[in-house]
Order: structure tokens, then sequence, then C-alpha cells
């Protein structure tokens, strides 16, 4: 019964953990990737490490494993967040197929911010 | 509220320490014996007092559903990665907040950053709006509306 556990555990870690990485190459702009990248990542890695928890089955380990996927979920959206936001302010452009954005009015006027930023018409 | 929970709490450690097995189970146990016990104390009490009852299974529930929520997302990135043809159609969303304190936009901010296909951009410096990138844009009302309804009266509820 745990080893079952284990392996299907460990098994969808390993795919999502796959799926992220194949997003990083087939997704078509860097909004897309960085969103993918960041989530699937983060329960790929909570999963391995809820495997290794029930493997070992020790109170020590599932502190740690506890506390680990804790500030991991409390990290990467704030680390995703600074990257998109650093992104888009050093004028990283989305899809063509983009439908609106809106945060497009935000920058016009500020300074610090090139005007050969993203324009999508 | 926070009295209950530390009332609640050192019931545990007085339960763990009395029975001497320092595992998970008996943590939980500890837990949820000292909530009963509590709850049946404060029967009298007024609705105030009595939030804390009422939080804990609200929060249990809520953790559920965004966990459930961020599987199917995930399925969802999945599918849209591994078959040939793109189904996504991102787009930059302006979504009005209701959350005021620093403490429920983070929350909530992290909560849209975890399911997948949606990312926060950006928060406007009045604090009144996010900017949201998005995968999978149908219809931009809907979609505020949706986060709205199923995420953020929710966690509002939680918090205040």
């Amino acid at each position: 019964m745990t080893d079952i556990l284990i392996m299907v555990l460990s098994t969808l870690g390993a795919i999502f953990i796959l799926i992220a990485s194949i997003g990083i190459v087939r997704m078509p702009d860097f909004y897309t990737r960085l969103s993918i990248t960041i989530k699937a990542a983060t329960l790929g890695i909570g999963c391995i490490l809820a495997a290794a928890a029930i493997h070992f089955s020790e109170f020590s380990t599932t502190t740690k494993v506890i506390a680990i996927i804790f500030f991991l979920f409390i990290t990467s959206p704030v680390a995703a967040f600074l990257i998109a936001r650093t992104a888009y302010i050093t004028g990283i452009k989305l899809w063509d197929k983009s439908i609106v954005d809106e945060l497009q009015d935000r920058y016009d006027n500020n300074n610090n911010i090139p005007n050969n930023r993203c324009k999508e018409e | 509220m926070l009295k209950y929970f530390l009332l609640n709490l050192l019931l545990t450690f007085v339960w763990v320490a009395l029975t001497g097995q320092l595992n998970y189970s008996n943590f939980l146990f500890g837990y949820l014996a000292g909530f009963f016990i509590l709850w049946m104390l404060t029967r009298h009490s007024n609705l105030k007092e009595k939030q804390y009852f009422y939080r804990v299974p609200k929060a249990l529930v809520f953790t559920m559903y965004f966990f459930y929520d961020m599987m199917e997302a995930n399925l969802r990135v999945a599918k849209d990665v591994i078959t040939p043809n793109y189904n996504t159609t991102p787009g930059i969303i302006k979504y009005p907040l209701d959350a005021k304190t620093d403490f429920e936009i983070t929350m909530l901010t992290n909560i849209i950053a975890l399911t997948p296909g949606t990312m926060v951009m950006d928060i406007a410096d009045d604090k009144s709006y996010l900017y949201i990138h998005t995968m999978y844009l149908r219809n931009k009302q809907k979609f505020i509306r949706n986060l709205k309804d199923r995420t953020e009266t929710k966690l509002l509820e939680l918090l205040r």
C-alpha cells in the first residue's frame, strides 16, 4: 500500500516537472513560459517531497518536508511576480496573439520606462 | 479568535505531553480533542466569541478547494503543453480588488500565482487594482466574476 502511494506520488512529481520543462521549449512567449514553469515545478517538487516523507516515515524527515513545502509555496509566487514585473518594465513583448494588455496604460508616462516598450497594435 | 487558537494549541501540547507519543496522528487527535472541548465550553457565549469554531472548518474546506482548483488548472496546462496546437489566448487584465490590507492582498496574490495559467504582473499604486496575466482568456467580465466569486470572497470571509 505504502509502496504504491510512493510510486504514484514520485511519478506524478516527475511528470509535472517534465511537463514544465517541455513547456519552456514549446510556449510562445516569455510570460506563458514563466507562468507554466513556476507552478508545475512547485507542484512536482511538492509531490516528490511528499513521496520522500512517506518513504522514510520519520518524525524529523516529515517536519523538514512540511517546512520545505511551506516555504516553497510562499516564496515561488513572489519570485514569479518580481520576474514578470521586471520583464514587463524592461520591455519584453507579449505574444502577437495576446488579446488584451491593460497594463499598457500604466507605464505610458512614467519616468524610467523606455518608450520603445511593447506596443501591440 | 486568537485566544481560542492559543488555548487549543495549549490543550494539544498537554495531550501530547500526557500521552508521550511524539507523532503526527497524536498531535492531530490532541488538536481535535481540544477543539471539541473548547467548543463545548463556549456553547453559551455570543457569536463573536464562537467565531473561531466556524473558521477552522471553513479554512479546511478552502484549502481542499484550493488544491482541487490547482490540480484542475495544472491538468489543463499539461494538456496544452503536450498536444500539438496552442489553445492559449493570453492577455493582461485589470482586476478590481476588494481586499484592503497588505496581508489580504499578499494572500490573494499568492493564491492567484499558484494556480497555473494565471500570474500577477503588477499592483496599482493605490492598491485598488491587480494586473493579472492569464493564459486562458475567453471573456473578460466572466473571468473577473469567476475569480471574485470562487477565490476572493471566500478568502476575505476567512481572513476578516
